[in-house]
């Protein structure tokens, strides 16, 4: 049997431009203008998302695509899916594509459920006959029968992704794409759907591509994995190994970032040069314990005089959520004019905030009136946290598994009132 | 069962796809079905609409030219003149405004699947159409309540009309749906060159009436001025204007080469942009 999917030297490349991707007449206007009368041409800088994939997958396999932020996932199954198209290099697709690169697209909410379930499932590349067979399947998978005749603004959050997951659930394309979209919801219904999916992959031979930071649900539902990295395959194969592979190399923690030349804002105001984490005596460490303070440092230097900008940072856990962000509020120069020189900004990220495990940092220096990115570097730093029971702590004297995003060390009163 | 084979390749040359278009029709009848539905489902008069807006403008067009200035509509009265003049237009305007705006406004649909992209400004065409249908009940309606004559040329001469109406609004409209997506400044002046567009077509005044023969068949370029030409020739005895016809006929259809041509050139990158 021919394989569903045949890439061969799939690449995507992307322009990046300092502006807008879509575009005021007037800014193309002012570019024309400025590159007649200057020289240099404004050099475009491009990347590519993608480059060279080649891979062949089977009927009836179930890959899971994995890697970080920006590794190409995304893009290898927005290019499967059609929705934009490669660079260069090929690709055969067998059967038909249903993707799910979000659930619930096109809902429309002054629509029934019912009336919601027609247009979603025929965007989602149901024919109106496979629907009108589903819809009581569906409908009694969403578990929102009661409602099915209220228009769609009128159910809660959780009401629309039950019924969005059920039309999803009930694709029947050859070929299914999967984006994060298990990520949200309950639990209990994702493992439904989850369970669901792997009925008819396994009894009808459905081939799956499922990107996910989920590595549990990967484990779990895929038989095999590609390991993406910076827009190339790095591996495929089996996914226990690849896994372990991936996370081991994922979460080695990193301490220190020095940027060779720098990182150069797009409008040349400052130069971000270093980024490091320290602890209260200012020793650059990458493992903490859960009750020590954290520091993050950042040196930049700043171009032109005048510029005002700030610092900050986004705090992600290995599961890849966000856990919190934060930049400059109480500094002296918060909304000031800086000179020209080199800075150095410090922020303290408290003891007894984080949990055990894994956490990655990204950096950014930006304006905030109005908000404009001048430089975003993401995951430049990683580190592990410990428990110190020899501290008090938000976990006391347990030392079984101790779930929750944060773990702050809560003030308890407590007292006999009789 | 013979599975279906898919090539994906960087995009060239160019295609009409009008085979894949057939694959997609019932997504096609859907879009259209949900615009519609939604347009008329929160407004306490829903379809009304589709007719009070035309009539409203009949009644303050003849107060104004009809009784104040008097412009000679020759064998057709003034109000059924002003009418035919403004359903067509209306056909005409609400398909290309909808049909501009329909890439934007489905943007989040166009960033997650895919489909032939052309369904959409052809959905948001086909509900410019729906309302003109309901127009066109009541105006044949009201002509015969006017006691205005309706000739049997009318079999030919109003799906003529019609028909160069949504060859011009497609063209137009797929053109401006495609800019749109890139430059959003389109948003902004397609009401401004409507609004011209409506007083360079032969709504409120005949064509007849224009006195330099010049300016008449530079506004003829208008091929709103050849729709509506047709459109009326139905009305009476006298044949329509052939030069106005062949001007507005070549002119709405470089609008529709261009337009598609615009649209399939760019749309591979919609994705990248919206």
């Amino acid at each position: 049997m021919k394989p569903a999917i045949e890439i061969r030297n799939l690449g995507k490349q992307y322009k990046l431009t300092a502006i807008a991707p879509y575009v005021a007449l007037r800014d193309v206007i002012t570019h024309t203008v400025k590159n007649i009368f200057t020289e240099k041409k404004r050099a475009d800088k491009s990347f590519w998302a993608l480059q060279d994939i080649n891979v062949d997958i089977e009927p009836g396999e179930r890959i899971g695509i994995i890697g970080r932020n920006g590794a190409g996932k995304s893009t290898l199954l927005k290019i499967i899916s059609r929705v934009t198209p490669p660079t260069t290099g090929n690709a055969i697709i067998r059967g038909r594509v249903g993707s799910l690169l979000e659930v619930g697209t096109g809902f429309h909410p002054e629509l029934t459920g019912r009336e919601n379930i027609y247009l979603n499932g025929s965007i989602l590349g149901l024919k109106k006959t496979e629907i009108n067979k589903q819809l009581d399947a569906i409908i009694d998978f969403s578990g929102v029968e009661q409602f099915i005749d209220t228009p769609l603004k009128h159910y809660s959050s959780g009401m629309q992704l039950r019924l969005a997951f059920s039309v999803a659930a009930h694709l029947e394309p050859e070929i299914l794409l999967i984006d994060e979209v298990l990520a949200v919801g309950d639990m209990e219904f994702q493992k439904k759907c989850l369970g669901k999916m792997e009925e008819v992959s396994k009894s009808q031979g459905r081939t799956i591509l499922f990107v996910s930071h989920n590595m549990d649900s990967i484990r779990k539902f895929c038989s095999s994995i590609i390991l993406l990295a910076n827009g190339k395959i790095i591996n495929k194969g089996n996914p226990d190994k690849i896994i372990s592979e991936y996370v081991s190399a994922h979460l080695q923690t990193k301490a220190e970032k020095d940027w060779e030349d720098g990182i150069i804002a797009y409008n040349n105001q400052v130069r971000l040069t270093k980024a490091y984490l320290h602890n209260e005596n200012y020793s650059i460490l990458s493992r903490f314990y859960t009750t020590e303070k954290i520091g993050v440092t950042l040196e930049y230097e700043v171009l032109k005089d005048e510029a005002v900008f700030t610092h900050g940072i986004n705090l992600f856990n290995q599961e890849n959520v966000n856990i919190f962000n934060s930049h400059d509020v109480t500094s002296l120069l918060k909304d000031q004019k800086r000179k020209k020189g080199s800075y150095k900004a410090t922020g303290w990220i408290p003891g007894n905030l984080l949990p055990e495990g894994i956490f990655m940092i990204s950096v950014a220096l930006f304006a905030t009136h109005p908000i404009d990115i001048l430089i975003h570097e993401h995951e430049v730093l990683s580190f592990e946290i410990f428990t110190d029971f020899s501290k008090p702590s938000a976990r006391g004297n347990y030392t079984d598994k101790f779930p929750g995003l944060v773990r702050p060390l809560i003030h308890w009163d407590a007292a006999l009132i009789d | 069962m013979e599975k279906l084979v898919t090539t994906i390749k960087p995009p060239s040359g160019l295609s009409l796809g009008l085979k894949e278009l057939w694959q997609y029709r019932e997504l096609f009848y859907f879009f259209t079905w949900r615009d519609i539905k939604v347009k008329y489902k929160q407004t306490y008069l829903g379809i009304l609409w589709a007719l009070l807006q035309p009539l409203g403008m009949m009644l303050i067009f003849t107060f104004l030219f009809s009784k104040t200035w008097k412009i000679d509509t020759g064998a057709i009265t003034y109000p059924i003149f002003v009418l035919s003049g403004l359903i067509c237009w209306n056909l005409f305007n609400s398909s290309v405004s909808h049909a501009g705006d329909s890439m934007i406004q489905n943007a989040n649909i166009i960033k997650k699947i895919y489909f032939p992209r052309l369904i959409i400004p052809c959905s948001a065409i086909l509900v410019a159409l729906f309302d003109f249908v309901i127009a066109f009940i009541i105006f044949i309606i009201l002509c015969i309540f006017l006691k205005q004559p309706l000739y049997l040329t009318g079999i030919f001469y109003f799906p003529m009309g019609i028909l160069l109406s949504m060859i011009a609004a497609v063209g137009l409209g797929f053109f401006l749906a495609a800019l749109n997506v890139k430059y959003r400044d389109f948003r902004y002046a397609l009401p401004f060159l409507l609004q011209v567009l409506f007083f360079a077509s032969q709504i409120i005044y005949p064509l007849q009436s224009v006195q330099s023969s010049l300016f008449k068949y530079l506004l003829a370029i208008n091929p709103m001025n050849a729709a509506i030409e047709l459109f009326r020739a139905s009305l009476s005895t006298a044949s329509p204007d052939m030069k106005i016809v062949v001007i507005g006929t070549g002119s709405s259809l470089f609008l529709l080469i261009i337009g598609l041509f615009y649209f399939r050139k760019t749309e591979a990158y919609f994705a990248d942009i919206a």
